[in-house]
């Protein structure tokens, strides 16, 4: 991601193979494709084409096509991407394998059923303001909101859900909110505004104690939010403060946490 | 009868803005609110919206006020605006930003820690709330986090409405389908609020994502209410146009609005050219004024840069056509300039435009804060849409609302940048307000089964059609292919005439659309259906656009290059005839009352 390689003017199309997999609930396989490929495209492009050539039923989801909504979410070649914004000359030579994100359920081919998302932001208490200035509006300068800016970026395209082990791989979905609501937490709890306290939800219905800050979250979003270094961990370290988190203390005695300032308490 | 059948006293089809806002007003009315959207929760057309909010705070400069927007908002549309809505809009909007700050979002702000606003294309100060150049998604962000809280809306995602039912003239429900399942599911509902956004897909290069096919118009127009103003489709003057697959991917005006400059091949900044005589007295004389107005001199003024869309477009297009564009058809973009007059110039460039420093280099390979962007009109934003009263903004159909892009009138023929994510907030507020008003008077009916099923064999024909032999990807294509060359950006009446010919043969093409697989998440399916919508709304904007024989905002006709004053009083107005055919009306503008007269008067 971020390759700023040049597009070439005169590369005639070349005919690319793509592995795609296709199936429901119940199962499925890589059915193999081909595609048209011209300079500038993007792995969404190719998808298209074969929708609109080879296979009309063919499911997957977008809107924007310019990285802004989150919608195109897959994993490529194995790795957890936007398809929109994977550009086909980035790729190695050979085929392209395309399929659905691993931590949720298949609905149907690269579509899966993300709801849990939903249920889980509903958990998170809401943002509550302090009062307003004597003339009904707030003053808060622009260093102030820079850090809960960072988080607001956030697209929600759950790629760093798809890609979080304790999802993935251990299934804790019950147990833990994910990196996405781990930043909109910290998004509220670091509002220069926000008076609501929302510890006791991340230790124990949020699970942040679940993180143990490998970092995979931050590699793949494709807003480059700091998720671990600058949402987590200060969230971790604010509920240490008020319960113990012996990873945090690990953490803290190992390194001193990297990137920019911790926020600063509120309270 | 099978069906899922569902009951709401107000159902919101759409959930950008307009949507969610009329949403949270309605459950705040007291009325539970269906809540329909095409995709998932949060990734409506809105989320796309980049320069900012108009309204006028005056933080930045204090001689704003809702006066000099309400002028300024009638001058872009060129007096052919719903004048009350205008109004209602330039008083409202301050409000409705102050709200969204109150609900958490987090706008950029001044030295003095309040909202800080920016220039942008028509509006005399600076008057765009923003956040970088992703206030959409703020937008839509904090909108999505309060209505998640709200108990009295219920969220129906990925699910597309086919079709409306009425009963003694008014609305009572809808019929849609869930695309995970193809699933069909009943809403009866007392008020309808249509928030649907545009029709961007009716044409080959455009910034609007798959969901923009003209739905809410074409539900709206077989529903009997009326449409206005359809010929005023808005030509964004800056999509990206290399590579071939980025297209029509949107370069927001917040780059004139920090500095950007336009200039052709010969290196020429060829916007101070041709500066139309109504903006005249608004406009740098030179590039040194253009360059302290974005510095933020109250005495200087606006670069042509940020002249009206309408006009910058085809200003594009003209270069172009004389031979003095970019490599790949389009003009050149440039913001990396301003390192000439402020340090840290490339800083600054990711600062303030951080999405687009990230758009041009992974998708274009270009590094905006050291080279040139390429960019060309792309098809964008619909002024023209459902015909509403400006207070209440019901249709012609009543308990039928519309708001947001789907409504026509407020913009006239032309809509400033800025006015979209305003409009959205101030009357989805209103249509939500009064939608649940009308709903508490009401009670629910029953839809007729017979219509019911009607519906569903016309959706389910497409999936085994004996006769089917056309491809719907194909079909939209050569649709959009069409739209793009006979109904675009520069319009001849003998074009326009050509492409309802063309409407006719599309239009049986399409009844042999037929989509192979099964019901479940079938996109074939989906954009058979979509196609009828986009071939509705499609003769529409020819219709409108050859019944306006002159060029006004958005509508440019090289066989009438002249504004008339005839159709300057005119209003065009699109009504289903008995029978079944598409009916144009010409309807005389409502007048200005006094006082709003002194205003733009005043403000000239």
């Amino acid at each position: 991601m971020g390759d700023a390689t040049r597009i070439s003017e005169d590369r005639a199309a070349t005919v690319r193979e793509f592995q795609v997999w296709r199936g429901n609930r119940d199962g499925g396989e890589f059915k193999t494709y081909t595609a048209s490929i011209t300079a500038g495209m993007v792995v969404l492009d190719a998808m298209h084409q074969i929708q609109a050539t080879q296979a009309s039923d063919l499911a997957c989801r977008w809107n924007c096509k310019a990285g802004k909504c989150g919608s195109c979410s897959a994993e490529i070649n194995g790795k957890p991407r936007l398809m929109c914004m994977t550009r086909m000359e980035t790729l190695p030579e050979g085929t392209v394998t395309v399929q659905p994100m691993k931590a949720f359920t298949p609905i149907k081919d690269l579509v899966t059923d993300v709801s849990w998302n939903y249920t889980v932001n509903k958990k998170i208490k809401p943002f509550k303001p302090k009062a307003p200035e004597a003339d009904g509006t707030w003053r808060m300068q622009q260093y102030e909101v820079d850090r809960a800016q960072e988080f607001r970026k956030c697209i929600e395209c759950f790629l760093c859900q798809d890609t979080c082990h304790v999802l993935r791989d251990h299934r804790k979905h019950d147990e833990f909110a994910g990196p996405r609501f781990l930043v909109r937490a910290a998004s509220l709890e670091m509002h220069p505004l926000d008076t609501e306290n929302r510890e006791e939800y991340l230790k124990h219905g949020g699970g942040i104690g679940l993180c143990n800050i490998t970092k995979c979250c931050t590699e793949v979003c494709p807003e480059h939010i700091h998720i671990t270094d600058n949402a987590i961990i200060p969230l971790k370290e604010r509920v240490a403060d008020t319960y113990y988190d012996p990873v945090v203390q690990l953490w803290r005695w190992i390194f001193k946490p990297s990137g920019t300032q911790p926020a600063e308490p509120k309270h | 009868m099978d069906i899922q059948t569902i009951e709401h006293d107000v159902l919101v089809i759409g959930a950008g803005g307009a949507g969610m806002r009329g949403a949270i007003e309605a459950s705040n009315g007291g009325t539970s609110v269906g809540l329909v959207c095409k995709s998932l929760l949060g990734k409506a057309h809105t989320v796309m919206a980049e320069g900012g909010v108009a309204a006028s705070l005056g933080n930045v400069d204090d001689r704003d006020n809702w006066k000099v927007h309400f002028a300024d908002t009638m001058r872009g549309g060129q007096y052919v605006n719903n004048w009350r809505m205008a109004e209602l809009h330039a008083k409202e909007a301050p409000d409705r930003v102050r709200e969204l700050e109150k609900w958490g979002a987090v706008f950029d702000r001044t030295k003095d820690g309040k909202i800080l606003q920016r220039n942008f294309g028509g509006h005399r100060y600076p008057r765009l709330a923003h956040v970088g150049d992703r206030t959409g998604l703020e937008i839509i962000r904090t909108l999505q986090d309060k209505s998640v809280h709200e108990r009295e809306i219920a969220v129906y995602m990925e699910c597309t409405i086919i079709k409306l039912f009425k009963q003694d003239g008014r609305v009572i429900g809808a019929l849609g389908y869930y695309r995970e399942r193809g699933r069909f599911v009943l809403f009866k509902a007392k008020a309808i609020v249509m928030a649907t956004g545009g029709l961007g897909k009716a044409y080959e290069i455009t910034s609007n994502s798959w969901e923009y096919t003209g739905d809410g118009y074409s539900l709206a127009y077989h529903a009997g209410a009326d449409l206005i103003d359809m010929e005023f489709v808005q030509f964004h003057p800056t999509g990206m146009v290399w590579p071939p697959s980025v297209r029509g991917i949107l370069v927001t005006e917040g780059v004139r609005g920090e500095g950007g400059i336009l200039k052709n091949k010969e290196g020429k900044r060829f916007m101070f050219d041709d500066i139309p005589e109504n903006y005249r007295g608004q406009t740098a004389k030179d590039a040194e004024e253009g360059w302290r107005y974005v510095m933020g001199d109250k005495n200087a003024l606006r670069p042509p840069e940020l002249l009206t869309r309408d006009h910058v477009a085809r200003c594009i297009n003209r270069e172009v056509k004389a031979g003095r564009g970019s490599p790949h058809g389009g003009v050149y973009l440039d913001i990396q300039w301003i390192k000439e007059r402020i340090p840290n110039a490339p800083k600054h460039i990711m600062k303030k435009l951080p999405s687009m420093y990230h758009q041009f280099k992974e998708l274009g390979g270009i590094d905006i804060t050291t080279e040139v962007m390429e960019v060309g009109p792309t098809t964008h934003y619909t002024m023209g849409g459902i015909k509403v009263d400006g207070d209440t903004q019901m249709t012609t159909v009543p308990g039928l609302f519309a708001a947001g892009e789907s409504a026509g009138g407020l913009h006239g023929a032309n809509r400033l940048g800025g006015n979209s994510l305003s409009d959205l907030l101030v009357f989805g507020k209103r249509a939500g307000e009064y939608a649940s008003k009308f709903a508490k008077e009401q009670k629910s009916a029953d839809i007729p089964e017979g219509d019911i099923l009607a519906a569903q064999n016309w959706a389910l024909a497409f999936m085994d059609s004996p006769a089917g032999d056309e491809n719907p990807y194909k079909v939209q294509q050569d649709l959009q292919v069409m739209m793009q060359k006979l109904v675009g950006i520069v319009r001849v009446e003998a074009e326009m005439v050509q492409a309802l010919e063309g409407l006719k043969v599309l239009n049986q093409r399409a009844l042999k659309v037929q989509a192979p697989g099964n019901r479940e998440y079938n996109p074939g399916w989906h954009t058979c259906m979509d196609l009828n919508n986009l071939l509705t709304v499609s003769e529409a904007v020819t219709r409108c656009g050859i019944r306006r024989k002159e060029s006004r905002g958005a509508q440019f006709r090289d066989d009438y290059p002249e504004k008339s004053p005839q159709y300057a009083k005119m209003n065009m107005v699109i009504r289903k005839a008995a029978d079944g055919s598409m009916e144009l009306i010409e309807q005389p503008v409502k007048e200005l009352p006094a006082e709003l007269k002194a205003v733009i008067e005043e403000m000239k």
